[in-house]
């Protein structure tokens, strides 16, 4: 599904964010991504979605080598992964429908298609009556909603979520995993960079740490440990 | 194909509407540009109506010897017309000569006394004689000194008007010349700053530019809706520049008129009313377009 081969990524003059990174995610998981800020789990997501180049190594989503791929295929490769940030980076001028509805548009669906889509992605991240509102006038909680529902919008094999909760008070924080998991079970593979540790023990999943830009624990329902 | 354009036209007019503070300058700025460049051309009217102006007061006249007949001198008229250099010849006879004098000293009784005194008519017959530009004359009195008509020629009146003639040829030439100079100038200005509040107003659109590409919007999503923003500023800040600009000619263009005779603002603005807004639009537009498509390739470098 997304494989990392032999992944290195230095940035100049000497500072190496990722160190030899070998990994394998399968369809349908739940990976949460741990370590201590700095430790390269966004540097990690940001190759996957190819926002940066590897220095090193390959990466390669269904059998496809990402690093390679030309500029203007680049939407094409980020239509198949949702992404969901800390900092929401939602269209400010759009409101919450407007902002799931582009990622729709750029997809190239139908007016009908986004039509119908578009409200059952707001019921389904629980705001189908915020629908109106600009991002400046939701909350936290409800900014990364909008960012979910967003990400879903291309019906993604994958999601890729960098620290989701790190704006978020407990309760919302605890919203937004409850509705990763729900897309979890809908058939979606998650990862979940967080540095959290009430969360990735809460879930009892496979856990991959990363410390100093390696990959130094990978287990299967694992835990938070440093 | 079209669902894409008219998301895009939404797109960009939806950024224009809810951006209003941020469109507002940009229209401000546009407008501006749209005044210089309508301005301009009216002030190239103007100069172009001063200069004709000077140059129909420029004429020099060539006397011809009392004993001369008519047909010599309409021989002379017929081959001055042939040069290149000449514009018209008009050819005034003794008898209207006469009539001309006699109209202009009607109040001045001696002389008027002396010239029923005499038997003959003492004016000579002439030839008026105007040039396509001020400097021409030269070549024609060259011309004329240097032909068989020679013989026939009482005076030529250059040498007494030379100056006169000199100055203003030099002053039409200048007026010209630094209308074109100038008009470069503000229209350049004008352009730079439009398209740098534009670069601006994309700017502080980058990270959103960012966003769209991270969901995957290909090139066109992304530049389509900015490109249409600038057009609108164009369109609208045209149609601004145009309603400023019709009650300012109707109040100031009788005062120019009473300036520069012969030149009516307001009724070259009447008449070329379309090709006017046509060319302001069409000044905004391709201005908005131009520098959206420039200040935006930057950011979709990947």
């Amino acid at each position: 599904m997304i494989t990392f081969k032999d992944v290195s990524k230095i940035y100049l003059p000497d500072h190496i964010a990722l160190n030899n990174i070998n990994l394998t995610i399968q369809p349908k998981e739940f990976v949460s991504l741990a370590g201590p800020s700095g430790a390269g789990k966004s540097t990690l997501l940001r190759l996957a979605i190819r926002e940066e180049q590897p220095s090193k190594g390959q990466i390669f989503l269904e059998e496809q080598e990402i690093n390679h791929l030309a500029a203007k295929d680049l939407p094409q490769l980020r239509r198949k992964i949702g992404i969901v940030f800390q900092d929401f980076k939602l269209l400010s001028n759009k409101t919450a429908y407007e902002n799931i509805a582009f990622a729709m548009e750029v997809g190239g669906r139908t007016n009908q298609e986004i039509e119908e889509d578009v409200p059952r992605v707001l019921r389904l991240v629980g705001l189908h009556d915020r629908d109106e509102h600009f991002p400046d006038q939701l909350s936290g909680g409800e900014k990364q909603r909008v960012a979910i529902g967003r990400a879903l919008a291309h019906r993604p094999t994958i999601l890729i979520a960098d620290e989701p909760t790190g704006n978020l008070d407990l309760i919302n924080t605890w919203d937004i995993i409850r509705l990763l998991l729900k897309i979890n079970e809908l058939g979606t593979t998650v990862i979940l960079a967080t540095h959290d540790r009430e969360i990735v023990n809460t879930l009892d999943r496979r856990v991959i740490t990363l410390e100093k830009g390696r990959v130094i624990r990978d287990e299967e329902k694992g835990r938070y440990i440093l | 194909m079209l669902t894409t354009l008219s998301r895009i036209v939404k797109s960009g007019w939806l950024n224009f509407w809810r951006n209003r503070w941020l469109s507002s300058s940009a229209i401000s700025i546009m407008g501006l540009t749209i005044f210089v460049t309508t301005s301009l051309l009216l002030i190239n009217v103007l100069t172009n109506s001063l200069v004709q102006i000077l140059r129909d007061k420029i004429d020099i006249s060539v006397y011809f010897n009392l004993e001369t007949t008519e047909e010599q001198i309409l021989e002379t008229r017929k081959s001055l017309i042939d040069l290149e250099e000449v514009e018209s010849v008009e050819y005034v006879s003794q008898e209207e000569a006469l009539e001309k004098f006699e109209e202009k000293h009607q109040d001045n009784q001696l002389l008027m006394q002396s010239i029923q005194e005499l038997d003959d008519n003492p004016l000579e017959a002439s030839l008026n004689i105007k040039a396509g530009t001020a400097s021409q004359y030269e070549q024609i009195v060259d011309f004329l000194n240097g032909s068989q008509y020679k013989e026939i020629i009482d005076k030529i009146n250059y040498r007494q008007n030379q100056a006169v003639i000199a100055r203003l040829s030099s002053i039409t030439a200048v007026l010209q010349r630094s209308g074109v100079v100038v008009s470069i100038i503000l229209a350049l200005m004008a352009v730079l700053i439009t398209f740098n509040t534009i670069r601006l107003a994309i700017y502080s659109s980058r990270e959103e530019i960012n966003v769209m590409k991270l969901v995957g919007a290909g090139h066109w999503h992304i530049r389509g809706p900015f490109i249409v923003e600038g057009a609108f500023y164009g369109l609208v800040a045209a149609v601004i520049v145009l309603i400023i600009f019709y009650p300012v000619l109707w109040l100031l263009s009788p005062k120019m008129t009473a300036f520069l005779p012969g030149s009516d603002l307001f009724y070259f603005f009447r008449i070329n009313f379309w090709q006017i807004l046509l060319l302001q639009i069409a000044v905004g537009v391709s201005l908005g377009v131009a520098s959206s498509l420039v200040a935006i390739r930057r950011y979709l470098r990947d």
